[in-house]
C-alpha cells in the first residue's frame, strides 16, 4: 500500500524543498521505494537540492502531456537507487498541471513506489492545490514566526476541505507539524515562538524540530540533502523525523540552548 | 545572564506577544472558514439596510451560522445604539 505525502506550508522560503529532499532520502535509506515530485511548475528547484539538475531531460508536465513515458522522466538518485526524482517543468503555462493528469501519474507511481513525496509550491494556487489534493498525509513546514504560522493555519483549513480525502469522506489527511529554523537560544531569550507555542496555536502533532544550522546551506550548495550529513544537528533531526514518520518513538533533540562559555556569560552576546 | 546584561534594560518578551496576536487572528480565521462564502457579503448588505434606519457601528452587527442537529441556524445579532438616532431615518 503506497502513501502520498505532501510537504506544504503556504509561505515561501520556510524549507519545503529542503524537507522534501531529506524526507524522501531518509525514507529511501530505510529501504522503501520512494519518488519525490516537484510541483513548483515554472520554478524548478528540487533537482538542484537533490543534485541532479544536469540529468533532467523530461519533466512532470511532459509526462502529463504524453510527450514521454513516466520511466523516461524519472531520474534515479545516484546515491540511493530506490529513490527517484520527477522534476518540475520550467514552462510558464500556469495550466500545465491538470487534476486528471496528476491523478493519472500518481496512480501509475503508486504501482511502483511505497512513498510518493510531493514538494508543494508556496501559495494557495493551483500548484499547491494539486500537490495536496491526493495526499494521504501532510507535512506542514513551519518557521517559528508569525506570518509562517498564520499561513500554515490556512493550509490546515485547505487540507481539511479541499483534498480528495475531505471530499470523499475517506477520513482526514494525517497532518504533521515540522518546525524548521528553530533556535533554542532565541526561544530562551523570549524572542522566538517556542515549539509549545506553535503546537498550542496550530493544534497538530509534531513530527520534528529542525534547528537552524549552517549545514543546511552547505548541503544545498553541494546538492546533497542535509539528512546525508550525519554530523549536523539538522541532518540528525531530519533522520529522527523520518523515524517518527514510520511510527518510531524518538525523543526530540537539539531543544536546549547551548551553554555559553565563561567569557560570553560575563560579557553577554 | 551576562554581567553586562545587568546594566542593559530588560528586553520585552516579543514571543509571547506574537503568540497572543496569532491566537486572536487564527481563531477569527477559523470562525470564518467554517461558514459559507456568502456570509461576509450578507453581513455587509444587512448592515447597509439597517443603517438606512438606525446608525449602528459596523462591529454592532454579528451574523453567524450554526449547525443544530440536521438543520442550520442563521443567527443575526444587532446591537442598537442607546435611543438617539433610532427611529428617524
Amino acid at each position: 500500500m503506497s502513501e502520498v505525502i505532501v510537504v506544504t506550508s503556504g509561505k515561501g522560503g520556510v524549507g519545503k524543498t529542503t524537507t522534501s529532499a531529506s524526507i524522501a532520502m531518509g525514507l529511501a535509506r530505510r529501504g522503501h521505494k520512494v519518488v519525490v515530485i516537484d510541483f513548483d511548475v515554472g520554478l524548478r528547484n528540487l533537482d538542484l537540492i537533490m543534485g541532479c539538475e544536469r540529468r533532467v531531460v523530461y519533466d512532470f508536465v511532459n509526462v502529463i502531456n504524453g510527450e514521454c513515458t513516466l520511466k523516461q522522466a524519472l531520474i534515479k538518485d545516484k546515491r540511493q537507487d530506490n529513490l527517484s526524482i520527477l522534476a518540475a517543468s520550467q514552462t510558464r503555462d500556469k495550466d500545465a498541471l491538470t487534476r486528471d493528469g496528476v491523478e493519472r501519474v500518481l496512480g501509475e507511481l503508486r504501482a511502483d513506489f511505497d512513498y510518493i513525496v510531493c514538494d508543494s509550491p508556496a501559495g494557495i494556487e493551483k500548484g499547491a492545490f494539486l500537490a495536496m489534493y491526493f495526499a494521504d498525509r501532510a507535512i506542514v513546514v513551519v518557521n517559528p514566526e508569525v506570518s509562517s504560522v498564520r499561513d500554515s493555519d490556512r493550509i490546515l483549513g485547505l487540507l481539511a476541505s479541499k483534498t480528495r480525502r475531505a471530499e470523499t469522506g475517506e477520513g482526514k489527511v494525517r497532518e504533521h507539524l515540522l518546525l524548521t529554523r528553530y533556535s533554542p537560544r532565541r526561544v530562551a531569550d523570549g524572542d522566538m515562538l517556542s515549539l509549545k507555542d506553535v503546537e498550542d496555536i496550530l493544534g497538530i502533532p509534531v513530527l520534528g524540530v529542525i534547528p537552524e544550522s549552517e549545514e543546511v546551506l552547505q548541503s544545498s550548495n553541494s546538492g546533497n540533502p542535509v539528512i546525508l550529513d550525519a554530523e549536523s544537528p539538522a541532518g540528525q533531526a531530519y533522520d529522527d523525523a523520518v523515524a517518527r514518520l514510520l511510527g518510531e518513538d524518538r525523543p526530540l533533540r537539539f531543544m536546549e540552548a547551548e551553554r555559553k562559555g565563561l567569557l560570553k556569560r560575563l560579557f553577554g552576546g | 545572564m551576562g554581567l553586562l546584561d545587568l546594566f542593559r534594560s530588560k528586553q520585552k518578551n516579543t514571543a509571547s506577544l506574537a503568540k497572543q496576536r496569532l491566537q486572536i487572528i487564527i481563531a477569527q480565521g477559523r470562525a470564518e472558514r467554517g461558514g459559507p462564502d456568502y456570509l461576509p457579503m450578507l453581513k455587509r448588505e444587512l448592515l447597509e439596510v439597517i443603517r438606512k434606519y438606525v446608525h449602528v457601528d459596523p462591529d454592532a452587527v454579528e451574523v453567524s451560522l450554526a449547525t443544530e442537529g440536521d438543520h442550520e441556524v442563521l443567527e443575526m445579532n444587532v446591537i442598537l445604539p442607546e435611543r438617539q438616532g433610532a427611529g428617524d431615518p
